[in-house]
């Protein structure tokens, strides 16, 4: 089945089978190892992508359901060669240890400032509650989101492999 | 890899389109909506349609309205917009309470009512403030639309009377003015389905309790809700004594099975002590409180 999809702004066209989920796709297909795949059971959030700037468990879509639409993946939060700073604010705080989860936390994090630009602590954890991290307990995660929230521009420059 | 058996898949742009799809495909294909219980079952094969009807495409299916002394919801409505919606909240608190404590942002972002209502899992929470309301089910099928009550909706675990070939469209809810709302649950952990939950309205006039209802999941109440415990308090004063009556009855009414959330027991404790505490804020609610 034809899908295509744009895909942190680039426009991709494949032949797929409906059965295949949305982050086999991204990352099989497309090739885009950024976004993680865990759990599979819809629990953990290592998959989290946007889909028309909603973020979703992309283990839990169709790729053929994200036909015509905007995905965006961490891949695509760095811009113009500087990094988000939700993703400074990992660096800064010590935010990741095995960094399995990181995709999926970060690109929770940048959908709850974009909709809530100074979230209380509360609001943090449940903003990321459908993310689950083995390492960290949690504490420097929210600390890393809170340094974004008071660094709205960050200064450090991405570095590509 | 958990990976869902091969599948024909079609996108529906209008509820006859999707019923014309649904027809085209037989008797084993199934409607997508957030495919958040169905896509799961599916990596697991405790479900293996031949054909995927989805209906997210479908703008008439989402959103919520007043339509003349009811509520209505249509069945594409995301879990999000049922938590955000201004209108469910001045009505209904019911709904926000349940929705903040149904699975996680992320889950709630693509699953919807409709789902939860025909997914009928035990535990499904939006099932229980259905039934506590007394609300009605739209189902539109080839021979045309019928409403069923939620509280005959469901036949069963995980069974409905919405049949192969059938939609639900929208859920409708009765405006009660004067009337106080509130939902409980304790689950194990953030993001999980309740051990056992509980939620209510109250109308209070005249100092009495002149009209009620109690929803409950994962409890084994028939139908999700327990008249047993609305007839114990309606037309009583709503004092701390009557209202544990009334909860004593609905978990009376209850019969829960021990599984890994925990033991009979323990789930009869909750039904009582949920009712109670929702009874109560609701009792105050619509007192004006
Ligand atoms: C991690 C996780 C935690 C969760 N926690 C909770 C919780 O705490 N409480 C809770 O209540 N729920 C919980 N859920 C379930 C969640 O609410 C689901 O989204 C919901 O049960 C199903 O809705 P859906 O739109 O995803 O339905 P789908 O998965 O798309 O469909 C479910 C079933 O309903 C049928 N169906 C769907 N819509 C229609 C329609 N309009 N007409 C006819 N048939 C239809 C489908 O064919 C399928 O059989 C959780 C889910 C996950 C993944
Ligand atoms: S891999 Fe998608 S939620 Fe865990
Ligand atoms: S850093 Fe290892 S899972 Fe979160």
């Amino acid at each position: 089945m034809q899908v295509n999809v744009t895909v942190n702004g680039v426009e991709h066209a494949a032949d797929i089978e409906p059965r295949l989920l949305l982050v086999h796709f991204i990352r099989d297909e497309l090739q885009m190892r950024g976004t993680h795949w865990g759990c599979d059971t819809s629990n953990c959030g290592a998959c989290t992508v946007w889909v028309d700037d909603e973020p979703v468990k992309s283990c839990t879509m169709l790729a053929v359901q994200a036909h015509g639409k905007s995905i965006a993946t961490v891949e695509g939060l760095a811009k113009g060669g500087v990094l988000d700073p939700v993703q400074q604010g990992f660096m800064e705080c010590h935010g990741l240890q095995c960094g399995y989860c990181t995709p999926g936390m970060m690109m929770c994090a940048r959908a709850l400032l974009d909709r809530n630009p100074h979230p209380s602590e509360e609001e943090i954890r449940e903003g990321i509650s459908g993310n689950i991290c083995r390492c960290t307990g949690y504490k420097n995660i929210v600390a890393a989101i809170q340094w974004a929230a008071e660094n709205p521009a960050a200064t450090v420059s991405e570095v590509t492999a | 890899m958990q990976t869902p058996a091969p599948v024909d898949y079609a996108k529906a742009t209008s509820v006859a389109d999707a019923l014309a799809k649904l027809a085209e495909h037989g008797e084993e294909a199934r409607v997508v909506a957030g495919g958040h219980s169905l896509l799961p079952m599916m990596k697991l094969r405790l479900a293996r349609p031949d054909a995927l009807i989805d209906i997210n495409d479908i703008p008439e299916l989402a959103g919520v309205r007043i339509e003349g002394d009811e509520i209505v919801v249509g069945a594409m409505t995301r879990h999000r917009d049922v938590l955000d919606s201004a209108v469910l909240a001045e009505h209904y608190p019911i709904f926000r309470e349940a929705e903040r404590v149904i699975a996680d942002p992320l889950v709630r972002n693509r699953g919807t009512i409709g789902g939860s209502m025909c997914q009928a899992d035990p535990a499904s929470d939006l099932s229980a403030v259905g039934s506590a309301l007394k609300g009605t089910a739209v189902v539109v099928g080839p021979g045309g639309s019928r409403t069923v009550a939620l509280r005959g909706f469901h036949q069963g675990p995980y069974e409905t009377v919405v049949g192969p070939g059938e939609i639900l469209t929208e859920l409708r809810y009765p405006i009660r003015p004067g009337a106080g709302s509130a939902y409980e649950k304790v689950e194990r952990r953030a993001g999980d389905w309740g051990v056992a939950t509980s939620g209510v309205y109250v109308v209070v006039s005249g100092g009495v309790v002149t009209d009620c209802g109690i929803g409950l999941a994962a409890v084994g109440a028939d139908h999700y809700c327990s008249p047993e415990g609305e007839a114990a308090l309606i037309g009583k004063e709503p004092t701390e004594e009557n209202l544990a009556a009334a909860a004593a009855a609905t978990a009376a009414s209850c019969s829960p099975n021990a599984d890994q959330r925990g033991p009979a027991d323990y789930k009869s404790h909750l039904a009582h002590e949920l009712t109670l505490r929702a009874l109560r804020r609701a009792a105050r609610a619509s007192q004006g409180a």
